[in-house]
């Protein structure tokens, strides 16, 4: 165990840990940006109680976003300085570009929103949501761009003095293949988990809606307010909503997904094999199901499978589009690549990348499998009667985002040995002046507070989705029309 | 002036911008308990909060820019800086994160010990930064052992020298005074009138910190124009101070506003042409020159940043009208 090895896993932890917030800041944003559009357009109060509610669900996962992501600009600098000081003409460029364009407008204009719904017009104040929304949404285009580079290295040159890489063409970084494609698929995968997120609220909101006892006085910790008949009305509206964005972001996730795995093939042949777990150079390859593969270790370019089922020709058709495509196999590439690269292990972790994109494509088309499913069962305003089928729903939230989570950990760890293809090892990326105890310290630091924000996050979301929305927006009462000013949140 | 030194400079106004911004935020932080207190302390720690609440993440956002701003202008000053300073870096990062859940969770749950632990987390991630920023940007003007190989090998003891801590005694008084400031213009009732007392009471400490500190820089580092700008920051410093005092609140932060933008312009000026000097060596200090990106990364980035930055500036300052109005209790209940 040395620096590197704990740098690594603090980059895992916090990268993933920061990535389980970011689906749902993307894809929230515009579902709550929709719902408020759709109160702005018809004036029923039903719409801005959908907005409020779950613009608050919205509000306590921005925060974890938003302090995570702190994390992850400075960590490049602290734990991989020789890394940052290689690469910073070119990976920089696209962060500081991320800074400046996307999170000015993000964070200024989610406080406009937050404070400021008795301050501005209405028309002004849903402009505010949609600048958030923009600002998310573009703050994924620069970061993936960067993480597309690190990939799939283009639009740059080393300079042969310095030793460090310097930009030639910012437009090639921004429209390298891998980084429209994973731009496309990345955020089409935040609204699955949003639009799964909408679901299995309102999915638990329908499943509970009967419970209309008081259990606890008003003011008890416990207190639950009675659910109010227009209650499930609304559910169901925002049940179909999540169901249609769950179902159209599938549509994209799948194409997009269909597609990288083509560049897959074309730009990281290694990452493609490993996830198959393809050893020798195969045409007409099949698509493996489950395999168990030996793999010697100092012993590379001699790995096999002992146990291998597979359908025929999906993987050639995958790809490369044609049953009859040659796929690389991992022995052969171990051998270019050592010809190429000099003498060493140029293998990812195998059974980690093979069982991630399984888990990464099952959990994923069963997610999206539950948003179409789901628009089939609630057409023309049917509801389902089953119990099963709304627990299903919910259960459908934490397979999205487990799939999103085993997507990263295939792209990351499908890179190695690189931190950048063909240009940097990540053995050579570390930040030599920075000690084990040093690491050790922040690593644990961050893991047991991450641990305990993420209890708290939970629970506190737990407990909004328990009150309802006549929490943050009261029912008028009996014959009562609904106020006419709407106050703002405020801390 | 040539593109890194352009960059130098745009550097330098990236955190101007951070620490005149979130400067007022980590003194409403800190001051937080000491202006919320007595029979309505939740009430009234709620108008010092929610006074930041619509601002606080939009300058917080100044120090993601300058920092990103630093990779890609200088990866070497961004490297070294971050690893040399691994353990202050990492004390400031927990205390963000703390203190910007805080913000957001704390009045979530109607619990007087809930609202006391995120009031902990708000209080010591206002004052941990402000104190630990100084620290940091003194020891980046002192210099480091930064080795031929641009590794910074000074151990954290190393960088709490007599110096540096007088260094992070001056950001934070000069950012409680500041926030201080802040609260008297932008709340009423019971918190202006603390808040103004607030002011009062920590003035002369940071006018002699903030004297200390920057006499120090000018002594060792300093060149004939900084010792006027580090005059114009302690002198704004007491300007702002007598000013809240005779209840010219707009005007007071103005010259706090001042204090704290002429003070960061002092350590940048102090610092160039270095970037992170080395205590072993002159020859392997980082400078504006070697730990330059390319022209063609800085002059693309100079075209963006001068296309878009004002632009940021426009919606922010915006964003203060539309909440220039005065917090008051009636504003959180």
């Amino acid at each position: 165990m040395d620096a590197l090895d704990l740098a690594r896993w603090q980059f895992g932890i916090t990268t993933i840990y920061h990535f389980l917030f970011v689906p749902l800041t993307i894809g929230l944003s515009v579902v709550v940006a929709s719902l408020q559009t759709a109160w702005h357009r018809t004036g029923r109060a039903e719409y801005l109680r959908a907005t409020k509610f779950f613009g608050k669900l919205f509000l306590i996962n921005f925060a974890m976003g938003v302090v995570t992501g702190i994390v992850q600009e400075f960590q490049f600098g602290m734990n991989w300085s020789t890394y940052s000081t290689f690469v910073g003409d070119v990976f920089g460029a696209p962060l500081a570009l991320e800074a400046l364009l996307a999170f000015f407008l993000e964070s200024t204009f989610i406080g406009l929103w937050i404070f400021g719904w008795d301050r501005l017009p209405r028309r002004v104040h849903l402009a505010t949501i949609w600048a958030a929304a923009i600002g998310s949404n573009l703050s994924a285009f620069f970061i993936l761009a960067a993480n597309a580079w690190m990939r799939h290295p283009v639009g740059f040159a080393v300079d042969p003095e310095t030793g460090r890489a310097y930009l030639t063409d910012i437009v090639a970084v921004l429209t390298n293949p891998q980084a429209i494609a994973t731009y496309l698929h990345v955020v089409s995968a935040s609204f699955v988990v949003a639009g799964l997120f909408v679901v299995a609220v309102s999915a638990y909101k329908l499943l509970h809606r009967e419970r209309a006892v008081l259990t606890h006085p008003a003011g008890s910790a416990g207190f639950r307010p009675p659910v109010h008949p227009d209650e499930p009305g609304m559910f169901r509206r925002t049940l179909r909503a999540g169901l249609v964005t769950t179902a159209l972001a599938g549509v994209v996730v799948t194409l997009s997904g269909d597609h990288q795995a083509k560049l897959m093939a074309e730009y990281s042949p290694m990452k493609l094999a490993s996830a198959e777990a393809i050893w020798d150079t195969e045409s007409a390859a099949g698509f493996s199901l489950f395999a168990i593969g030996s793999h010697e270790i100092g012993e590379v370019g001699v790995g096999r499978n002992i146990i291998d089922v597979e359908v025929p020709y999906v993987l050639s058709v995958l790809a490369t589009g044609s049953p009859a495509g040659e796929v690389e196999g991992i022995n052969d590439l171990q051998r270019r690549f050592t010809e190429q690269f000099g003498p060493g292990d140029y293998t990812p972790n195998i059974p980690v990348l093979y069982w991630s994109f399984r888990l990464m494509m099952g959990l994923g088309l069963a997610g999206v499998g539950v948003g179409v499913a789901g628009l089939w069962l609630t057409r023309r305003g049917a509801l389902p009667q089953q119990r099963w089928m709304y627990r299903v729903a919910i259960a459908a939230l934490p397979a999205a985002l487990a799939a999103n989570i085993f997507g990263w950990v295939l792209t990351e760890i499908g890179r190695q040995p690189w931190t950048v293809v063909g240009q940097l090892l990540t053995a050579a990326s570390v930040s030599p002046g920075v000690s084990l105890a040093e690491v050790a310290l922040s690593l644990s630091v961050f893991t047991l507070l991450y641990g305990a924000l993420a209890v708290v996050e939970v629970r506190l979301l737990l407990r909004y989705v328990a009150a309802g929305p006549g929490h943050v927006m009261p029912y008028p009462g009996e014959g009562e029309p609904e106020p006419e000013s709407i106050p703002a949140f405020v801390y | 002036m040539d593109l890194p030194t352009v960059w130098f400079v745009a550097i330098a106004v990236l955190w101007t911008g951070y620490f005149v911004l979130e400067g007022f935020d980590f003194g409403v932080g800190t001051l937080l308990p000491v202006l919320g207190r007595g029979r309505d302390r939740d009430a009234d720690r709620r108008v010092v909060i929610n006074a930041i609440g619509p601002v606080w993440d939009g300058n917080e956002v100044w120090l993601i820019t300058a920092i990103g701003a630093m990779f890609a202008a200088f990866p070497a000053w961004y490297a070294a800086t971050l690893s040399g300073f691994y353990l202050p870096v990492l004390l400031i990062i927990v205390a963000l994160i703390g203190r910007g859940v805080a913000f957001e969770y704390r009045g979530k749950v109607d619990d007087p010990r809930w609202r006391a632990r995120w009031d902990a987390a708000i209080i010591a991630g206002s004052a941990v930064p402000a104190f630990v920023w100084g620290v940091v940007f003194a020891n980046i003007v002192r210099g480091v052992e930064l080795g031929a190989d641009g590794v910074v090998r000074s151990g954290l003891l190393d960088l709490l020298t007599p110096y540096a801590l007088v260094g992070g005694l001056a950001t934070l008084a000069l950012f409680v005074l500041h926030g201080a400031v802040f609260l008297a213009l932008k709340t009423d009732g019971p918190v202006r009138r603390r808040a103004r007392g607030a002011a009062r009471a920590v003035a002369p400490g940071a006018a002699v910190a903030l004297f200390a500190f920057l006499a120090w820089t000018q002594d060792d580092h300093g060149s004939g124009w900084t010792a006027v700008v580090a005059a114009v920051a302690v002198a704004a410093l007491l300007a702002g101070a007598g000013l809240v005092v005779a209840r010219r609140e707009g005007w007071a932060f103005v010259a706090t506003a001042v204090a704290v933008a002429a003070t960061t312009v002092v350590l940048f000026g102090a610092l160039f042409p270095a970037v992170l000097p080395s205590l072993l060596d002159p020859a392997f200090d980082l400078t504006v020159a070697n730990a330059a990106s390319a022209p063609y990364t800085l002059g693309l980035l100079s075209w963006i940043g001068a296309a878009f930055l004002p632009l940021v500036v426009l919606y922010q300052s915006w964003s203060y009208w539309v909440f220039r109005r005065r917090v008051t209790r009636a504003h959180v209940s």
